[in-house]
């Protein structure tokens, strides 16, 4: 079956799906937390990329609901500066 | 189930955490703590919860402190009381951060929970071997109406 594609000019018309996507899933929905704790940094750093800023959601995967509630969390520890407004480095 | 209701008057669950400068001593820190838990209870707020987190980095600096006292307040009040507080937040010199919000349903379970963890830990570590008593999370509320 990989003979006659390696003769053709072009090889792959789709993308071969040799690596299958992991389903990304929102980690609120799935662990059952109802509130994002703007007192735990180091929980929070999971949803900021290494200059503090917030992931996107198409990233982390978290649902709507609760992107809001940690882009909340992030704002409330980074005005008590438990979090860092910009940084480098920080993972 | 919680206190809040009583007569008439809407009563909602806040939480506020301050910073104070790092150059106070240890009975300035208790008297800045002091006065704020004061304001609260003056204005017929009811404390439910008090934390001091200690001396801790700043992720970025504060009127050029690196370092600051951290406190955790939650009380229960009218909304009034938060605009009394503020602005003896912001006439205090030795804070030099504060924030205040209303507990949402979700953050008053979660702080509850926090509570008895809290509670419980300060309980092991002062006796090892505690009796099955569960640990004083919340005191008895009582209003003068009833």
């Amino acid at each position: 079956m990989a003979a006659p594609q390696q003769q053709s000019e072009i090889r792959y018309l789709n993308p071969l799906s040799v690596d299958v996507k992991k389903k990304k899933y929102c980690r609120f929905k799935k662990l059952g937390i109802k509130y994002v704790d703007y007192k735990d940094a180091e929980f929070l750093k999971k949803f900021l990329n290494e200059q503090g800023k917030i992931l996107p959601r198409r990233l982390t995967g978290t649902s709507q609901k609760f992107q809001k509630k940690v882009a909340q969390a992030v704002k409330r520890a980074r005005h008590l500066a438990l979090l860092p407004f910009v940084t480098d480095m920080m993972k | 189930m919680h206190p809040q209701f009583t007569k008439n008057k809407k009563m909602n669950n806040y939480e506020t955490v301050f910073i104070a400068t790092p150059v106070l001593s240890d009975a300035q820190i208790k008297e800045v703590l002091g006065k704020f838990q004061g304001i609260i209870t003056e204005n017929g707020g009811q404390i439910l919860n008090t934390e001091e987190w200690g001396l801790k980095k700043l992720e970025y600096p504060i009127q050029k402190k690196s370092t600051g006292f951290y406190f955790l307040v939650e009380f229960t009040a009218e909304g009034g009381v938060i605009e009394t507080l503020e602005t003896q937040y912001r006439r205090d010199e030795r804070v030099i951060r504060f924030l205040t919000f209303r507990q949402d349903k979700d953050a008053i379970e979660y702080s509850a929970k926090r509570r008895a963890k809290l509670a419980g830990k300060a309980h092991e570590a002062a006796a090892p071997a505690a009796p099955t008593k569960p640990a004083e999370v919340e005191e008895p509320v009582k209003t003068e109406e009833e």
